[in-house]
């Protein structure tokens, strides 16, 4: 039995897949692949696949995180370059590696987003944003399948700064863009939670829906307020070797979601 | 003149609609070709949801076909929920389609596929959003052809002022044909205009362009005549027949969808057409004669099929699966050959038969014996006889105690409450069916929790069946009917727990009734009830009986008819029917002795294994039964894994 993590994406407009969408594709991906999955027993067995905190709908991710169950051992690259075939562009798998270390999930401990708010001006932004560091908390309101439920989106957030396009990529109407660094609480506090609170603290009120994507996963670095790539202890482990400066990339540069 | 994506608008309304994934394309095996590089382009339209669009086979193997020729390209659109509706009409974003975003009004010509006629709202809808003027009248050259097809297209009169033309039958061949009159039409210049284009259509003989044709009127409202109104036309339009479907494999790459929709499965058309000559059952009739794929094309359609999509079951498409002479070789062969890779089997469409539990058996090999469903359709012998459903009630009992004795633990059936001569008797008879069903299956079960469900709903005459001159069940008769049923099955305290009770009332199918038999005058109706918002009729949710009503209640009184007079009238054997010159191939005199054998109670065979009984169609078409036994088998894939 052997266990492969993988890293994948969604781009462009497959970033408006569900997570249950993704996973029925994903299944029928490892079924044209004929990946040799291992499957749960009884009536309807299910391929073993665990999913770890999936992007919201509509957000775009290039850094989503899951682990299969394999009967037969396969070369993790390999095995990356069949899925990333079998799927549909947009959603590419670009790592894998074999699992040799346990709890995946509990290294994603905190999420890299950049926020893209076209026709906003950096400078409104940037005040926006000093107002809402300043503040010990935000309240702020998500409706859920419970109702409108009320809590602060203040205190999960470790970093956040906002900056204008880059000037290879200048936008009509101006264009800031923000980089928050949250960590992983329970309520999850999700980048459109930080808008609410900016509008909140601040009246910023992008004129059009931002494009939100997630850049990067993993365990917090607390001092530097970046997170760490959660496949680097698997990959350490095979080589056994000290891990490498590369190895410890933090979040990596965004490729561009559009 | 290249066309541009309206992606980059319909993307900033995305957020705020529901499943946005449905507007966005990009599925496994769609096709995006270079709008420069095409000369004849079609945009395919299924007038519902996406999700119940997406799996429809028409469309698929249209879609297919048309991309495979060099120089022709096919998108795909379907109709947009009412939320996305307001913000495309607010921010002046066209219908689009799901491939490349392309505005549908670019496109040479737009094909919509009619199963049902509750799409016919959706199509004034598409229109609309598309500024595609809704009145063909209204449309110039830089307007696409408006094209219908599909089962309601066989009677295509209540939309005739919306569609350009109309093609009835199957329609592969039929979207090549008219590619290549548009290409030379094209080529040439436009010579003639939109008018040309249509004549040169419509004197192929296979392609219906109302506009071509005069209907006068009796002083009664009854038609006295359809007529061309100009020459080269002909008087009737006959449908289209694909002989040998081993060369039509389609769809060979099936769309695999990232939003969820009604149907996940590898679908393959096992055979098309039917001649069990149920007399209730449009599809039957119009889709002579039948014509069954070989064991050995199914098995390939199978193997591609899963391997180009990653589906993990397969349905076995047609009228009555089980009728396929191979069937039994056919479902051993795929249980066998699939049987290590967690692949399901499905069968709809089942009769009433100890075979099919044999089947059904095969099927599920390794899985959970749940639910069997069959159609007794009426609940007593004698109406039974009425509709040329051949079943008696000890076949039923039969079969479902093998079922029952096989560990199938519930069986469905479905029966239709409204048809010809039937009386509340005839109806009540289904509680007593029932009541059997579940005594035979506690006794060869020896349990005590089996189910049996009871779903039923109104029937509606159809064009081109021997019931098109029957008069339909109102509403309120068919609603009280079903209640009674109800009761009946209710105050059962012996087995009426065991028993579940699934109905549909019958306002929807008065509505169904009035456009499935309408005449062009019903057109002003649909037209009404679009411009006071109806749409997605096909949805309980959205449709509105009582905007129907109010609707034909504006505007049928000006032509001295109301809606009455559509559904609950009997027809009179000299009556001119709207659709009388569309040639399904069954001769008209062929129906009316069908439908006066049916008031007397007397059935018909199946033309395969008895002789030919003269409906038409096989003479009137140039066509043939094509079916089995081939003989072949299927072999176990030497595939290395």
């Amino acid at each position: 039995m052997q266990r492969i993590r993988l890293r994948y994406t969604k781009r462009g407009r497959l970033r408006f897949t569900s997570h249950r969408d993704f996973q029925r594709a994903f299944e029928r991906a490892l079924r044209r692949a004929e990946v040799p999955m291992a499957y749960s027993a009884g009536f309807t067995p299910h391929p073993k696949v665990s999913y770890a905190n999936a992007a919201p709908t509509g957000t775009g991710s290039e850094a989503e995180y899951l682990e299969i169950q394999l009967t037969e051992a396969r070369d993790p690259d390999t095995l990356r370059a069949l899925l990333d075939e079998s799927l549909p562009p947009g959603l590419d798998v670009i790592d894998a590696v074999e699992a040799r270390t346990s709890g995946m999930a509990d290294r994603l401990e905190a999420s890299v987003w950049e926020i893209r708010l076209d026709r906003v001006a950096p400078a409104d932004a940037e005040r926006a944003v000093t107002a809402f560091l300043a503040a010990d908390t935000v309240e702020v309101e998500r409706r859920t399948k419970n109702g409108l439920r009320t809590f602060d989106a203040r205190a999960a957030v470790v970093r956040l700064e906002a900056t204008g396009a880059p000037a290879d990529r200048p936008v009509d109407g101006g264009c800031a863009i923000l980089r928050l660094v949250v960590r992983h609480l329970t309520p999850a506090v999700r980048p459109d939670d930080v808008l609410s609170g900016l509008r909140a603290t601040a009246d910023l009120a992008p004129p059009v829906p931002a494009a939100v994507t997630r850049l990067a996963q993993g365990l917090l670095d607390e001092e530097s307020g970046t997170v760490t790539d959660p496949l680097a202890p698997d990959r350490e482990a095979v080589t056994a070797a000290p891990p490498t400066a590369a190895e410890l990339t933090a979040a990596m540069a965004p490729e561009g979601s559009a | 003149m290249s066309v541009e994506s309206v992606f980059p608008q319909l993307e900033a309304l995305l957020p705020h609609v529901q499943k946005p994934i449905q507007y966005v394309g990009g599925e496994l095996n769609s096709t995006v070709k270079p709008w420069d590089d095409c000369d004849v382009r079609w945009a395919l339209m299924y007038p519902d949801a996406y999700e119940v669009g997406l799996p429809n086979q028409g469309v698929m193997i249209l879609y297919e076909v048309l991309n495979e020729r060099e120089g022709v390209l096919a998108e795909r659109t379907y109709s947009v929920w009412p939320d996305l509706e307001e913000l495309m009409r607010k921010h002046e974003v066209p219908q689009f389609t799901v491939d490349a975003h392309r505005p549908v009004a670019a496109f040479d010509l737009f094909g919509v596929s009619f199963s049902t006629e509750l799409g016919y709202t959706n199509l004034l809808t598409a229109l609309d959003l598309a500024g595609i003027p809704l009145d063909a009248a209204d449309r110039t050259e830089d307007h696409p052809v408006v094209v219908a097809g599909g089962h309601a297209a066989f009677n295509p009169e209540p939309i005739a002022d919306f569609i350009d033309c109309a093609v009835i039958g199957d329609g592969e061949q039929a979207v090549l044909e008219m590619t290549e009159i548009t290409r030379a039409w094209k080529a040439e210049g436009r010579p003639g205009g939109r008018e040309e284009l249509l004549f040169r259509l419509a004197r192929t003989g296979g392609v219906y362009v109302p506009r071509f044709y005069d209907v006068e009127y009796l002083a009664d409202g009854r038609i006295s005549r359809v007529v061309p109104n100009r020459s080269g036309v002909p008087w009737r339009v006959s449908k289209h027949t694909v002989m040998d479907l081993d060369e039509w494999p389609y769809p060979k790459q099936p769309l695999v969808p990232l939003a969820e929709t009604v149907h996940e499965r590898m679908s393959v058309e096992i055979f098309r057409g039917c001649t069990r000559g149920c007399r209730f059952c449009q599809a039957g009739m119009i889709t002579r004669p039948v014509r069954e794929r070989s064991i050995t094309g199914i098995g390939e359609m199978v193997e591609k099929g899963l391997k180009n999509t990653g589906f993990e079951e397969v349905g076995l498409l047609s009228l009555s699966s089980a009728d396929h002479t191979e069937i039994g070789d056919v479902a051993k062969g795929l249980a066998d050959r699939y049987e290590e890779d967690k692949i399901g089997l499905s069968l709809p469409s089942t009769r009433v038969d100890a075979f099919n539990i044999d089947l059904a058996n095969e099927l599920t090999r390794n899985g959970r014996r749940s639910g069997l469903t069959f159609a007794p359709e009426g609940g007593s012998e004698r109406i039974r006889k009425v509709i040329n459903k051949m079943v008696s009630e000890e076949d039923l009992i039969r079969t479902v105690s093998t079922a029952y004795g096989n560990g199938w633990r519930q069986v469905k059936l479905y029966f239709m409450c409204g048809l010809p001569t039937e009386t509340d008797d005839d109806v009540l008879q289904i509680a007593d069916m029932a009541t059997k069903v579940i005594a035979k299956g506690r006794e060869v079960s020896g349990k005590n929790d089996i189910r049996c469900t009871v779903s039923i709903g109104g029937f509606v005459p159809k064009p081109h069946t021997p019931f098109q001159w029957a008069p339909q069940l109102s509403a309120e008769e068919t609603d009280a009917r079903l209640e009674k049923l109800r009761d009946r099955i209710r105050s059962d305290k012996k087995y009426g727990r065991s028993i579940g009770f699934r109905y549909h009332d019958g306002k929807p199918g008065i509505v169904e009734g009035l456009l499935s038999r309408g005449d062009r005058r019903v057109g002003a109706v649909i037209r009404a009830v679009y411009e006071d918002g109806g749409r997605f009729d096909g949805w309980r949710e959205h449709f509105s009986y009582d905007r129907w009503m109010a609707c034909a209640e504006r505007t049928l009184p000006g032509f001295g008819l109301d809606v009455a007079w559509y559904t609950t009238r009997e027809r009179s054997y000299e009556e001119v029917l709207p659709w009388d010159h569309l040639d399904s191939g069954l001769d008209k005199d062929w129906l009316w002795e069908d439908w006066q054998d049916s008031l007397d109670e007397t059935e018909v065979e199946d033309c395969r294994w008895t002789p030919c009984f003269d409906c038409g169609v096989c003479p009137q078409m140039q066509t043939e039964i094509q079916i089995g036994p081939t003989g072949r088998k299927l072999l176990p894939l030497s595939v290395v894994k």
